[in-house]
């Protein structure tokens, strides 16, 4: 069983290689620089966002009292925090270093317009986050209508989402400027994900533009009297769930490129890989809708269309799931493993950075199963609003998500910060991924559990007076608290290593593992379609949006005045 | 593309089939739709209209009730409802002012209520018993208190 890094393990042989495709390809200290600043950005995030995790947690356990106001704050800053700025930051980050290194560094106009965004989405984040703190702003990150925030905190909200985009096009740049440089090449396989995550960071953001330019800001400054609610809310939906898809996106893409690299391997399928992305991008946006199966102005056809829509995303995730084991058989096989189950063996399981991404990988098992059921329309009627959906995402986004993105955090920082990762920090990792797991398996398992069960998401600490149903859930509100306390001390050993190998770990060289396509691997040229790809994520969306937008412009009902109540 | 993974795709694409049907047989053919009402109401003039301007509970059949009811910061009108085993209720549902949430533990209720629309949702209550109903959807700093129950004889 190989228990070492790869980097530990061969270091006298490889070292003079990577010396010399150090100096060729070697990080550019600027691109670094920015990589390194989001990176900080976001596992201070994690720091802050997790330790409001750990106060819920506490509250609903009992353990610990919080006014219900203050827990609704807290509860808007942790998603805010978790959601938007710890997966934001994390994924241009990543997707920044490798466009980096694997189209010959970034271009002084896209770091520029890169830096930009940085700028106006931290300014838009502390914009957001004063009212907040004020009380200004008790909405959660999804402020459904007619709940009126400070507009404050919808004018930091759209300077997050100008930013974003300036990431994009910078990104669009980027990549328009390698093709033309290198026609009749296929873009490289991180940045071919990349390229996906931005179009679809892109058009994901537009509805939810639209949403707080046209809908919300004008109203919550009192220029117009009411807003059309089921308008805004689908809009919200359109952006909410293709952003968290594209958190998915982004750990996928670490599953097809750098852990077959890790444990030695070549990719899956270049093609297939690249019809994965395709179909994300193609198929995301839609999704969306599926957060609205129990909402009133919306007919049954439509909704059972939006079944079909929301389940056509898995099927791109049925293909990673063999893609995935089919490249651990066949490694294993090459190094001599014997059986169907044979590579579990093989695995480098003392890795970090192959055990952390592997338990995301695995995780994802349950929850993409949960998301397939809860997506049909009567079955979410029996979870929708329950702790069952903030167990599913805490499983989709807390496990599949965060822990491949811890997993990369412990090559790519210090890969970034020309640190290495020492045996010491990689078994601190290891503890610290097996803590992050079982205290998410306690919290998701026990969220799931009282969801079926009844009790809400996005609710204060209650008994409803000492109702004998709501009294029967709170053996599972202690599983969640105590599951709270293993996952912020987790977190807080996260954060540790992050900054330790931003600043602290011994000076090298980390690799940037990429695995290598198969001997023969021919990819057809048609997947660089960009054009064709976008036109047919119009195309869906519009089969998809069109006829109940319009419904619910054209049928809509006088609208609400802004409330605040709390 | 290998043999084995055309199998596992072909499954795959069939288990996605196979959740289409069923639930385009629960929805269609046995009725078991999500509450998908669309009539709509001026979300500041409820109180002014019916059948919204008298809120309450109205025997319909036998063993049928229809109950008409405002939700609103944090309370639902009526509250604690009785019913005799057996019920049949149809919910007539629309908020007063913020998205709130209808949901009844231990039932298939459940139904976002939103100002402007009036929503839909029948329930038959057999097992006696205390039901606990909630507010699902966070509508302010008193939403964990939003809350009444029905009472099955």
């Amino acid at each position: 069983m190989a228990t070492v890094p790869h980097s530990l393990n061969d270091k006298s042989v490889t070292r003079s290689f990577k010396e010399k495709t150090g100096k060729m390809l070697g990080v550019n200290p600027q691109d670094a620089k920015f990589t390194k600043t989001y990176m900080f950005v976001a596992f201070a995030a994690l720091l802050l966002g997790g330790i409001l995790g750990l106060l819920q947690g506490l509250n609903r356990a009992g353990f610990m009292e919080l006014s219900p106001q203050h827990y609704y704050q807290v509860l808007t800053a942790h998603g805010l925090l978790l959601v938007v700025v710890f997966s934001g930051f994390f994924c241009i980050g990543y997707f920044y270093a490798a466009m980096s290194h694997t189209l010959g560094g970034l271009l002084p106009k896209v770091r520029k317009m890169a830096w930009t965004g940085f700028a106006l989405k931290i300014a838009g984040f502390v914009l957001a986050v004063i009212p907040i703190l004020m009380n200004q702003a008790s909405v959660m990150y999804t402020f459904y209508p007619p709940m009126a925030a400070s507009p404050v905190y919808y004018i930091g909200l759209a300077l997050i989402v100008v930013g974003i985009w300036l990431c994009c096009f910078g990104a669009f740049i980027q990549v328009a400027n390698w093709r033309k440089q290198n026609p009749g090449k296929h873009v490289p396989i991180l940045s071919f994900f990349a390229t996906g995550v931005f179009v679809l960071l892109f058009f994901g953001s537009v509805p939810v533009a639209i949403e707080v330019l046209v809908l919300v800001l004008p109203w919550s400054l009192g220029w117009v009297d009411t807003i059309n609610v089921m308008l805004s809310r689908t809009l919200f939906w359109a952006f909410g769930h293709t952003y968290v898809n594209i958190w998915y996106m982004t750990a996928v893409s670490a599953w097809y490129v750098v852990i077959p690299k890790l444990i030695g391997g070549r990719r899956w399928n270049d093609t297939l890989t690249r019809v994965v992305v395709i179909a994300l991008v193609i198929m995301n946006i839609t999704g969306g809708f599926h957060h609205q199966i129990i909402d009133p102005g919306i007919e049954e056809p439509i909704k059972f269309m939006h079944v079909f829509m929301s389940l056509a995303i898995g099927f791109p995730s049925l293909m990673t799931a063999y893609a995935m084991f089919a490249v651990f058989e066949r490694t294993s096989r090459r190094q001599g493993g014997k059986g169907l189950l044979g590579w579990y063996k093989k695995m480098p399981w003392g890795d970090v950075r192959f055990l952390a991404p592997m338990i995301a990988m695995i995780g994802f098992i349950p929850a993409g199963a949960g998301g397939i059921a809860q997506s049909t329309n009567q079955l979410d009627q029996v979870v929708h609003n329950s702790l069952w959906i903030t167990g599913h995402f805490h499983l989709t986004l807390g496990i599949s998500v965060a822990l491949t993105f811890f997993g990369i955090s412990y090559w790519l920082i210090p890969h970034v910060s020309k640190r290495v990762l020492t045996r010491k920090m990689n078994r601190f990792g290891v503890v610290q991924t097996i803590l992050w797991t079982v205290g998410m398996i306690f919290m998701s398992g026990a969220m799931h559990t009282v969801g079926l069960f009844g009790s809400p998401r996005r609710t204060a600490f209650t008994t409803y007076f000492d109702n004998a149903t709501a009294l029967s859930w709170n053996p599972y509100m202690t599983l969640i608290g105590l599951g709270a306390i293993l996952l912020v001390i987790a977190a807080v050993m996260q954060v540790y290593a992050a900054f330790n190998l931003m600043f602290f770990a011994p000076k090298g060289e980390e690799e940037f593992p990429i695995a290598e396509a198969e001997v023969g691997d021919v990819t057809g040229y048609w997947t660089e379609r960009w054009g064709l790809w976008v036109a047919l994520l119009i195309i869906v969306v519009a089969m998809a949006y069109v006829i109940p937008l319009t419904d619910m412009i054209v049928n809509a009902p006088p609208g609400s005045p802004p409330f605040k109540t709390w | 593309m290998h043999r084995s993974e055309k199998v596992w795709l072909t499954l795959s694409f069939g288990m996605i089939m196979l959740f289409m049907l069923a639930t385009g047989y629960q929805s269609y053919a046995l009725e078991m739709g999500p509450p998908s009402n669309m009539e709509t109401i001026d979300p500041q003039k409820v109180d002014q209209t019916a059948p919204f301007d008298n809120p309450g509970v109205k025997q319909i059949g036998d063993n049928e009730y229809e109950v008409v009811m405002t939700l609103q910061v944090f309370s639902f009108n009526p509250g604690k409802l009785e019913f005799p085993a057996g019920s049949t209720v149809h919910f007539t549902l629309t908020s007063k002012d913020v998205v709130h949430g209808f949901q009844v533990a231990n039932t298939n209720i459940n139904a976002m209520v939103m100002p402007g629309h009036i929503q839909k949702i029948t329930q038959k209550f057999d097992k006696p018993g205390e039901y606990l109903v909630l507010c699902n959807e966070y509508c302010g700093a008193g939403h964990q208190m939003m809350a009444t129950t029905i009472t099955v004889k």
